[in-house]
């Protein structure tokens, strides 16, 4: 299976990573103390693992070759068994009431803790919805999603610290303003080709969070806001855990409307608009779409969502600083909407809740919890640039009548 | 007037630095078409390593030119063997993908290496080495110049200079610009267009592992952040220029540096990075193709 060549290639490439890494990873100094520490231990792991990847690999595109010789001509399309579930109504509904039900249940069997976990991933899967909106969609790469999110959860806190505002109010305020900032740098930059898009957004979104830094009698600087309020039930006092429970309530409803709308818009005038301006542009303008006017509308849109979980999540947490919405919330955000599947409702609910849970439960690993992040982007564009679960296109087909009519 | 050329002496130094990174962008957007993200990294990491070396034999007693010239050695090594690697494992297999692939993939990298350097060293801010020395023939002029502007300047003028006779005048350079133009083309009369984009790669990470020694050693302490406000600004200057042109590159970095220095000097010091954003927001907004950069017509 593995010709001599390969094994040799293979122990080139080690060697040549093991001397790549070698300053860092074998090198360590402490300048104060001058001491070296010299960690060949590293550099062994280093090429043995980079040894058994190379193999693997070659192992993939082994058996990869092989499954082409041996396959037959087949005319059915291969779906994922997600899509065959979701194809078919029946099955459809009793696997949504199922899942309806777990979600429902879910906190009465698990601790505060885990709740408050759950919150956090359905938030993730809000704005991974929100951001799938403008990326997967539109086709618009945004780097200063945080913004946004920003906007929302600044603009809870600061209503709530100076005017006594209550969550439910603030709600659509906090989305509102998000939008109308979105349409704001919409404006200018949607002119732009894709990559210079990228950066202006991602630019933008540190002057936000700098802004918000440093201008103290505004947002009170660095160390933040505390004492925001807990959403309210009519008045009602409510305990710590009670108020948990009921804001993870808000958030499934929350979600459930976000994945109604986003399906919806999905199939409507305005998001077949996104999908064709994606594909592209030149010809979608011959077709006669407004293109300025379709890109700010994704780009509002996708900022609304983040708008109205910054507000949640200020109530959650009933303390901001600045620090929460730097350039790696935006990744992570990214990161969900690449590995679930750009443009896949399904896929980014699953990526959301797989990259927000999984460190979580892994302790262990959640050190290393942005570098998989940096590595997931980079494998998942080289590998499976459609995300594990591919959007779908509506497809049509023509049907063979056997009896002529 | 002082605190003026003080200024304007220290933004120069600065914009120096910034062309040095500026450069790698520029290079490669010129021949592939891609903002390589992960640019900004291996400033860093020709940064750490110029660290690392330098701290190493200075301990084992070397003396402060040798110290200079291997630390300096090293991080151009290391950072252009970083550059190739990743231009080999996240870019090339996704040179006939959507625009989108390799910019998300670039993205990728960036984070990638920032918490493996993150991971593999320290989260706290280093000590660097002082590798400059205060001259004495400065020392008249040390309250508006410091020694350290000066070497700045001078060694990224003799890095240019190479840098323009190598683009100019030797067959890669030439191959370089062929491909940059045409890359179609530029395979059908013969060139090897996978080893110049290697090339490229090659050498702008010298070049911001340069950067990344000397700002390092100017600013003298280093961690695993500075290369995404160094990567942010340096592509701000190679905007500000015009992306794909190197004399561009060049001149937006050194107004990038006189605004920034003037603004912080004159205006506030705890809004510098806003500066750089809005400035690159403005030009995009009233002039995209840069200062020196030709207009892209697209053909249907």
């Amino acid at each position: 299976m593995f010709s001599f060549n390969d094994i040799k290639k293979g122990a080139l490439i080690s060697l040549w990573f093991i001397f790549l890494t070698f300053p860092l990873m074998v090198i360590k100094v402490d300048p104060i103390e001058r001491i070296i520490h010299w960690r060949w231990s590293n550099a062994i792991m280093i090429g043995v693992g980079t040894f058994a990847v190379y193999l693997f690999m070659q192992f993939l595109k082994y058996r990869k070759e092989q499954q082409i010789q041996n396959r037959t001509v087949k005319d059915t399309e291969e779906l994922s068994i997600i899509h065959r579930l979701i194809a078919e109504p029946k099955k459809r509904n009793i696997l949504f009431a199922s899942l309806m039900a777990i979600v429902l249940i879910f906190p009465h069997f698990v601790s505060t803790y885990q709740t408050n976990i759950m919150i956090t991933a359905l938030m993730y899967v809000v704005l991974g919805l929100g951001l799938n909106i403008v990326v997967g969609m539109a086709g618009l790469l945004d780097l200063g999603f945080v913004a946004f999110y920003a906007v929302g959860a600044y603009s809870y806190a600061l209503l709530n610290h100076h005017f006594g505002l209550g969550f439910w109010v603030v709600l659509p305020i906090g989305g509102g303003l998000a939008a109308i900032a979105g349409i704001l740098l919409g404006f200018p930059v949607l002119r732009l080709r894709g990559d210079y898009l990228a950066i202006v957004t991602l630019g933008f979104g540190e002057i936000i969070r700098l802004v918000l830094e440093n201008w103290n009698e505004f947002s009170k600087g660095p160390s933040g806001i505390s004492n925001i309020a807990r959403p309210g039930f009519f008045g009602m006092e409510m305990s710590l855990e009670g108020s948990i429970l009921y804001l993870y309530y808000i958030m499934v409803a929350f979600m459930i409307f976000t994945i109604f709308v986003v399906n919806r818009l999905q199939d409507s005038r305005m998001g077949r608009a996104w999908i064709a301006l994606r594909e592209d542009e030149i010809a979608c303008q011959a077709m006669g779409i407004d293109k300025q006017k379709t890109k700010l509308a994704a780009f509002s849109l996708g900022a609304f969502w983040a708008g109205v979980v910054g507000v949640v999540f200020a109530a959650k947490t009933t303390f901001i600083n600045p620090a929460s919405f730097t350039f790696l919330e935006s990744a992570i955000i990214l990161s969900i909407v690449v590995l679930g599947g750009m443009g896949s409702i399904v896929g980014v609910i699953i990526g959301a809740l797989v990259l927000i849970l999984m460190p979580e439960y892994l302790r262990a690993l959640s050190e290393y919890r942005m570098l998989a992040f940096g590595a997931i982007l980079v494998a998942m564009m080289i590998f499976r640039p459609q995300g594990l679960i591919a959007n779908v296109r509506r497809t049509y087909r023509s049907e063979k009548k056997n009896n002529p009519a | 007037m002082d605190y003026f050329i003080e200024l304007f002496c220290s933004g120069l130094s600065r914009g120096a630095i910034y062309a040095l990174i500026a450069l790698g962008y520029t290079m490669v957007y010129g021949i592939i078409g891609l903002i390589n993200f992960a640019h900004g990294e291996i400033y860093m990491i020709g940064a750490f390593t110029s660290f690392i070396v330098a701290t190493v034999l200075s301990i084992l007693g070397f003396p402060l030119l040798a110290i200079v010239a291997l630390s300096g050695v090293a991080a151009a090594i290391w950072a252009s063997a970083y550059g190739f690697t990743i231009e080999k494992i996240a870019y090339k297999p996704l040179r006939h993908a959507p625009r989108l692939s390799p910019l998300i993939s670039a993205i990728g990298m960036s984070i990638f290496l920032q918490n493996y350097v993150l991971l593999a060293q320290t989260s706290d801010f280093m000590p660097f080495p002082e590798l400059i020395p205060e001259f004495e023939f400065m020392e008249p002029y040390a309250h508006v110049v410091g020694s350290s502007d000066l070497v700045i300047l001078v060694t990224t003028t003799i890095v240019m200079l190479i840098l323009t006779y190598v683009i100019k005048f030797t067959r890669i350079g030439k191959a370089m610009r062929a491909t940059a133009q045409d890359r179609t083309m530029a395979m059908l009369v013969g060139i090897n267009v996978n080893n110049i984009i290697s090339a490229t790669f090659i050498i702008g990470s010298a070049l911001a592992a340069i950067g990344g020694l000397l700002i390092a050693s100017h600013i003298g302490q280093i961690n695993f952040y500075i290369g995404f406000i160094a990567g942010i600004k340096a592509f701000t200057a190679a905007v500000l220029g015009g992306i794909g042109s190197i004399p561009g590159a060049v001149l937006g970095s050194l107004i990038l540096g006189l605004t920034e220095s003037f603004a912080t000097g004159y205006v506030s010091s705890d809004y510098e990075d806003v500066f750089a954003f809005s400035l690159l927001v403005l030009i995009l907004l009233f002039k995209p193709s840069g200062l020196l950069g030709k207009a892209e017509t697209q053909k249907v």
